[in-house]
């Protein structure tokens, strides 16, 4: 038969083209891919809403204000990728990966920042946060010098009216349940204007000016669950996995290339692809790797080297039955084909029930499933094929050796 | 075809240990239950912001003196300067405060405390999900392999799952390993791969039933060992190397995921098990005796 020589030449090409296209471009993959709290540090929050006044009914406007309300509060802690989801009827979680002050973190996000001024009693709400003109607040100093922060009025003229009525009077200003300051009225205000001191440092006024510019909340956000993860032990867990997974990719390269030789090795570069694609999904769809994602993807990993291994178990039996390396190819991949797609379908089963079911973690690790599972069909099983028809037809490689296969193993047809 | 072992003649011992290690597990989990951590169990956190650096040893002394035997405690802050302490009581503000006082005389006036009171419902909801999660699965996936395959095949490959989540879960009840949160998506991975690695044979065999069309017992159970045997380069080779990926992430993966990888590592191999041991058996038995039925109402009425 004559050799030819165009797939040969066709293959090393394809060979040439993903290992540097994966050797060049990989990098920056993985500085694109989102790293989960449990990777890279950070606080995460589950947050319930209870209503603020008595007879508030939560309803899912109600949560998607809130969800708006905290995504503002985050700005003020300076997040870059903040993952705000509402879970449940009533449930808000905040994952704020990267973040270094918890604490902060958490006093800034639950706080509900209603700014009222009320009546002297301190039991009548005069004027609220909602009265406010939007991004109208400011730290300033009062007439002592003293840190402060200045807020507007949308109905100057209402402000008028009270400080009017309430003149000589204390005029309580209360952030939620706490009493601020409780200023003496000496002359009504006409121009809308109120100025909060409360023995506040510089830093302190900053910060409730941005409180309150971004908004208060529509509802109580009760803490029911909080995480906490150092950035230091995140970094470790993150370089530990990926010193593992090496490991873990070195022993199954060499186990396949020396258990299968010729298909081996096409196996060694479908799994590289493999691994290159799933990161390349991942930064594309913006989903966040996370420990269960990664398992995810150990998971695709062992799903697609059983695939290359049920092909080529498969091939060497019709090597074995007789046949010649082209139709042993051929029929065995055709054969293995069914097999390989009944397994993968009822995985994938499983993972899409689990994404449709599941919360948070379960859910990640679900699409990092379903990506993995695709992935490696369409390395392990059409990739794959086509390197081996390539190598196959190209009829240099014809002998069962290169399959692992012994002389003496096979039968007469 | 000589077998070096023949997997359906000794079926009834494979039921008998499959069926010890259900026991085994029904009663560890009754007697002990499982080492619940942090994320299932309702308790207090304790943050100690001592302030300054400090030795946790000599910290976690000061809070077995106070009675908390084995504190569950680490290090937090931006300069290690906090203290956070874990306990599943729940904590009365006197003992809080008895915690503060006890820190502020060690290491100064500027010690604060802030406790916090952990809820397990989110741990808890997240676990009885999964769980709903897994049985609507299961559903799905013996929808498909009936249509597929035949019911039989795959209410044996179901069973062969669960029974994969329960063995894991045993051993875990049994040696008192601590359960978190991402030891649920250990169990989820386990039933993903135990049904991929008995589809393929149960592929083989119903590939062969076509072909022999077995008769008898010992014909069918041939055609079952013989479908065992044909994959079983595969299996080995499959589990071999998906074992040695959960070994390597267990010895240098670390302490975060050191339990994670112990619950895969231990998944993988009885999925592999599960597959030939108990999946096929449970099927072979199962498929003779209605082509036992079958046959006698053949010969009750011929016409049919």
């Amino acid at each position: 038969m004559r050799v030819r020589k165009g797939r040969i030449v066709l293959f090393a090409l394809l060979v040439v083209v993903i290992f540097s296209t994966v050797g060049f471009t990989s990098q920056s993959v993985w500085e694109d891919i989102t790293l989960g709290l449990d990777l890279q540090g950070g606080f995460e929050v589950l947050y319930e809403a209870q209503p603020l006044e008595k007879g508030q009914d939560i309803t899912s406007g109600v949560m998607a204000n809130a969800a708006q309300a905290v995504s503002q509060r985050i700005d003020v802690l300076g997040v870059r990728e903040p993952e705000i989801s509402i879970e449940g009827e009533n449930r808000l979680r905040v994952s704020l990966a990267g973040v270094k002050d918890p604490e902060k973190a958490r006093e800034i996000l639950g706080k509900p920042a209603v700014l009222t001024f009320r009546d002297p009693s301190g039991e009548e709400k005069l004027m609220r946060g909602a009265d406010l003109v939007e991004g109208g607040a400011k730290q300033d100093f009062d007439q002592n010098g003293q840190p402060a922060v200045t807020v507007k009025f949308k109905d100057a003229k209402k402000f008028h009216q009270l400080t009017q009525e309430y003149i000589g009077q204390p005029m309580p200003i209360y952030l939620d349940d706490n009493q601020l300051s409780a200023p003496v009225i000496n002359e009504p205000i006409p121009n809308g204007e109120a100025i909060i001191s409360g023995n506040f440092t510089v830093e302190e006024a900053k910060e409730l000016a941005e409180l309150l510019n971004a908004g208060s909340l529509p509802v109580k956000l009760k803490e029911i669950h909080s995480n906490a993860v150092d950035a230091s032990l995140g970094a470790k867990s993150l370089q530990e996995s990926l010193v593992a997974g090496l490991y873990a990719i070195g022993f199954i390269f060499l186990f396949m290339i020396g258990y299968y030789r010729l298909p081996g090795l096409v196996a060694v570069i479908t799994l590289v692809t493999y691994g290159y694609l799933v990161l390349l999904t991942f930064s594309l769809l913006g989903v966040t790797l996370t420990l269960p994602g990664i398992a995810a993807f150990i998971l695709g990993l062992g799903v697609a080297v059983d695939a290359n291994i049920i092909m080529y178990e498969r091939i060497k039996d019709e090597i074995r039955l007789g046949k010649t390396v082209p139709s042993a190819n051929r029929s065995g991949s055709r054969r293995s084909f069914l097999t390989i797609f009944d397994a993968n379908v009822t995985t994938v089963i499983g993972a899409a029930v689990l994404f449709y079911f599941g919360t948070s973690g379960v859910r990640g690790f679900a699409v990092s499933l379903i990506v993995g599972i695709v992935v490696s069909f369409l390395t392990a099983v059409a990739l794959s094929r086509f390197l081996m028809n390539l190598l196959v037809r190209s009829n240099l490689l014809k002998r069962p050796g290169w399959f692992g296969v012994k002389e003496d193993e096979i039968g007469e047809l | 075809m000589n077998y070096k072992l023949d997997f359906v003649k000794h079926r009834k011992i494979w039921f008998l240990i499959s069926a010890a290690v259900v026991l085994l597990s029904a009663a560890s989990l009754l007697i002990q239950g499982l080492n619940l951590g942090i994320d299932f169990v309702s308790g207090t956190r304790v943050d100690i912001n001592i302030g300054k650096a400090y030795d946790r040893q000599e910290a976690n002394a000061l809070l077995e003196k106070l009675g908390y035997a084995d504190p569950n405690t680490r290090k937090a802050g931006s300069e290690d300067e906090m203290l956070i302490f874990r306990t599943s009581q729940v904590l009365q503000p006197d003992k809080v405060n008895e915690i503060r006082d006890t820190f502020r005389k060690e290491y100064g006036k500027q010690v604060g405390v802030n406790e916090q009171k952990v809820s397990p419902i989110v741990g808890r909801e997240l676990a009885r999900n999964a769980m709903i999660s897994v049985a609507i699965a299961s559903l799905g996936i013996i929808l498909y392999v009936t249509i597929r395959f035949e019911y039989r095949f795959a209410v044996a490959a179901v069973l062969a799952l669960l029974y994969d989540a329960l063995f894991v879960i045993c051993i875990f009840s049994l040696f008192r390993v601590e359960v978190d949160l991402v030891f649920i998506a250990a169990i989820l991975t386990i039933v993903g791969y135990s049904v991929n690695d008995t589809i393929v044979i149960f592929d083989r065999i119903r590939e062969n039933l076509k072909a022999y069309r077995p008769k008898s017992f010992e014909e069918l159970s041939r055609t079952v060992n013989e479908s065992i045997h044909q994959t079983l380069i595969r299996s080995i080779n499959t589990a071999l190397t998906v074992i040695f990926a959960a070994a390597a992430l267990y010895f240098f993966g670390g302490e975060s995921i050191r339990n994670f990888s112990l619950a895969l590592l231990l998944g993988l191999f009885s999925g592999a098990y599960s597959s030939i041991f108990l999946a096929s058996q449970v099927w072979v038995v199962w498929k003779w005796r209605s082509m036992e039925r079958r046959r006698e109402r053949l010969k009750a009425n011929p016409a049919e």
